[in-house]
């Protein structure tokens, strides 16, 4: 009989007062009593809505039941079926749009909090420290560009095939936007480098500091492998051409993030500087944004606004992640939209916005938001972070003959994750823009699994 | 060492090791690093960013040669990093080595060239002199510096010249005057160029612009601003163009480093270059206590 609980159990977190102050995992996820109390609540639907909800197809309502009976090892081995990255996925899905949406409980009530329980099963294999054994090779060598969880998922199912896997990364350390983009305080770098230890373990080769399209190229790389999986990412920020963007202060949010994340100036010895600001507006209303604005409070700002220009209902950030920076006293400006930046001597001292309106829905059906005449107002602000959006990276188009992109950047591909070019593949926002960690590994499956069976013919 | 691979490609591994170092005057260091995949691509013009130590900053230094499997770069000690990259030895290794960045020079069908070089810019001039003379161009070179101590490369420079004019601020050598007085005698003399290509210190670009907009000669310069990455991710390198009235945003570490001087906003670019000024004056006195500390 399932636990009626209309209510799912929290996950212990971190006094909002006291985490503003560090850069600890905010959540400190489910401990195993918790963990079968709220496995307890899965219905265990025949028709598992829930499944459908989910970009990958883990059988949720199967790992759920193992959970219940206590048997978190034989979890993790479902997820594993269709997920390697159970840890870190079940911390930055947005399961509110995906799984949980569908889930039969959150009809009356809340929905089973399939994600709390994804990240706990992660988090007790990865506890248990097995180490991959290494798989014996075919001989047959493939190459991965790029490190985030695309090109990490596809190299691991390669990998696990016997195949020889080569992953090149530009930055001087592995996992992409999960090390560079993804604050520690949200996912913690002992995982991802975990992961990472786990494809090395099974023979997958690292090799950081290459920039494929200048230190090498793609048909280079052909010469001396027989496949190419592109998982490069959306690294290229986009700003919104408005004056003033070229102030001291400005920063868009990548650059911001990957100076605290990844060279780490958020710690007192850092060699690399970050502004240390008092007021600062972050534009935009995503996952980016808040990790950004929940930085700068980090980082000793005393009053840190969103600046977004729908409602919040259309903030496309996770549920989560806001509920976080509420608590955490980010304030929200919404409905309004930067139109200048005001410097003084160079420096940032203001933003003015105007206000807006909801219009008409347009073709996503999300409310275009409409400019309101002569409302225009400034926030007093030293520093602004742009976190609208990032566009692929063209180095690799450039510099490879062959592959075709899209208008907006993105490699073109078919359903098989296969480019226009000759045993080149791609996946993950390197073809659709900036989107999920989730989306990206699916492709990175969906590619593994094409690239197996070209190399098998 | 790198390691080979059975058909060709050079992985560069761990390992940046320092092969040879030498000091050029008494802030400017030349040292060559074993990157055979970065010396293999290098061509003048472009740059690589380099951290020494683990948790190091990164920082852009434009390549000044190759040597076999070598990377020659030359630095000024202007800050933290820098003044630790000085202090390794020949033999040791830097943590990372990324490159090549950017795009290269464009030196092709350039008949009658200028190259000005300021201070230690001077460095990241001399392989676009040198390339340039080897397709047969006229090279004529005007190398600048505040006085005779901090000359450097005049003997390499005078190689790849059919003329090279020096100047010091303080006339202790050469001709005294800044780079763009003997610039601007040349082309009052009626000299052709079909370019000058400077680099230096910002406000030296600057006024090489200016004066060449006085000429009509097309100019251009290589920018270095702050970036981290290098590959278009931050924006962290951004400039200004003016191009035909509008203005237009350019990152410097993909789109540059070398831009049409005309369109460059380079009041903006000063102000941008001293972002982190009061920090870097800390870090680089905090590295210097350290430093004196090791060796005492």
């Amino acid at each position: 009989m399932a636990d009626l609980n209309m209510k799912r159990n929290a996950m212990p977190i971190q006094d909002p007062k006291v985490r503003t102050h560090n850069f600890d995992e905010v959540a400190f996820g489910y401990s195993e009593k918790l963990a079968i109390d709220e496995a307890q609540r899965c219905l265990h639907c025949l028709n598992k809505p829930c499944v459908s909800g989910c970009p990958v197809n883990i059988n949720i309502p199967d790992f759920i039941e193992e959970v219940k009976k206590g048997e978190f090892e034989k979890a993790y081995q479902i997820i594993a079926i269709s997920s390697s990255l159970a840890s870190i996925c079940g911390r930055v899905c947005p399961q509110e749009t995906q799984c949980e949406s569908k889930c039969v409980r959150g009809i009356k009530g809340e929905a089973v909090a399939i994600g709390r329980l994804e990240r706990f099963v992660g988090d007790y294999h990865r506890n248990l420290n097995i180490k991959n054994e290494k798989v014996k090779s075919n001989g047959i060598k493939v190459a991965v560009i790029g490190s985030g969880p695309s090109g990490l998922t596809c190299a691991g199912d390669l990998a696990k095939k016997g195949y020889e896997v080569t992953i090149f990364e530009a930055l001087h350390t592995a996992g992409g936007v999960l090390v560079y983009g993804i604050p520690e305080f949200r996912l913690p770098k002992e995982i991802v480098k975990k992961e990472i230890n786990n494809l090395i373990d099974m023979g997958v080769k690292v090799e950081t500091n290459v920039v494929v399209g200048k230190t090498i190229t793609i048909d280079e790389i052909l010469e001396d492998y027989s496949a190419v999986y592109v998982a490069t990412g959306a690294g290229l920020p986009n700003f919104m051409n408005i004056p003033g963007e070229s102030l001291n202060g400005v920063y868009s949010a990548n650059e911001y993030l990957t100076r605290s994340n990844l060279m780490k100036s958020y710690l007192k010895d850092s060699s690399t500087p970050i502004k240390r600001s008092k007021n600062v507006a972050v534009v935009g209303g995503g996952n980016v944004a808040m990790d950004a604005a929940r930085t700068a409070l980090r980082l000793g700002a005393e009053n840190v606004y969103i600046v977004y220009r729908r409602s919040m209902v259309e903030l496309p950030a996770r549920k989560e992640e806001v509920e976080h920076a509420i608590e955490e006293g980010i304030e929200f400006k919404l409905l309004n939209n930067p139109v200048e930046i005001i410097g003084d001597n160079g420096n940032v001292v203001g933003i003015k916005c105007i206000k807006m309106e909801l219009g008409e829905p347009d073709e996503r059906g999300r409310r275009r938001p409409v400019e309101i005449e002569g409302s225009e107002f400034t926030i007093d602000v030293d520093t602004v972070i742009m976190a609208i959006g990032t566009s692929p990276n063209p180095l690799i188009k450039f510099t490879t003959e062959g592959l075709e992109v899209t208008n907006r950047g993105g490699i073109i591909v078919d359903d098989f994750g296969k480019t226009t070019k000759d045993k080149v593949y791609a996946g993950g926002d390197a073809v659709t823009g900036a989107a999920t960690v989730i989306s990206a590994m699916g492709a990175g499956k969906v590619a593994a699994k094409s690239i197996d069976e070209m190399l098998r013919k | 060492m790198g390691q080979k691979s059975n058909k060709g490609i050079i992985l560069d591994r761990i390992m940046y090791k320092i092969l040879s170092k030498k000091s050029l005057n008494s802030t400017v260091i030349e040292m060559v690093i074993e990157a055979p995949m970065v010396a293999k691509k290098a061509k003048p013009g472009q740059f690589i960013i380099l951290r020494v130590n683990e948790d190091g900053e990164r920082i852009p230094l434009t390549i000044a040669g190759t040597i076999n499997n070598g990377v020659k770069i030359i630095f000024q000690v202007v800050g933290a990093t820098t003044l630790l990259l000085a202090n390794k030895n020949e033999g040791e290794t830097i943590e990372d080595f990324v490159g090549p960045l950017g795009n290269p020079t464009k030196i092709e069908n350039l008949k009658d060239v200028c190259i000005i070089g300021g201070g230690a810019g001077c460095a990241i001039a001399l392989p676009i002199a040198e390339a340039l003379h080897k397709q047969g161009s006229n090279v004529t070179t005007i190398i600048g510096f505040r006085n005779k101590d901090l000359l450097i490369l005049e003997d390499d420079f005078r190689k790849c010249s059919n003329e090279l004019i020096v100047t010091t601020d303080d006339g202790s050598y050469g001709v005294h005057d800044n780079v763009t007085g003997p610039l601007k005698k040349l082309l009052s003399e009626g000299k052709h160029f079909d370019e000058v290509i400077t680099i230096g210190p910002l406000v030296m670009m600057k006024f090489v612009v200016l004066t060449c907009k006085e000429f009509n000669v097309p100019c251009t310069v290589s920018m270095n601003p702050i970036m981290i990455d290098g590959t278009g991710m931050c924006g962290g390198c951004r400039l200004t163009l003016n191009v035909d009235g509008k203005k237009v945003t350019k990152f410097a570490c993909v789109d540059g480093p070398d831009f049409d001087g005309y369109q460059i906003d380079f009041d903006e670019a000063s102000m941008r270059n001293r972002m982190y000024s009061d920090f870097e004056k800390h870090t680089y006195e905090a590295t210097c206590n350290l430093l004196n500390k090791d060796v005492k």
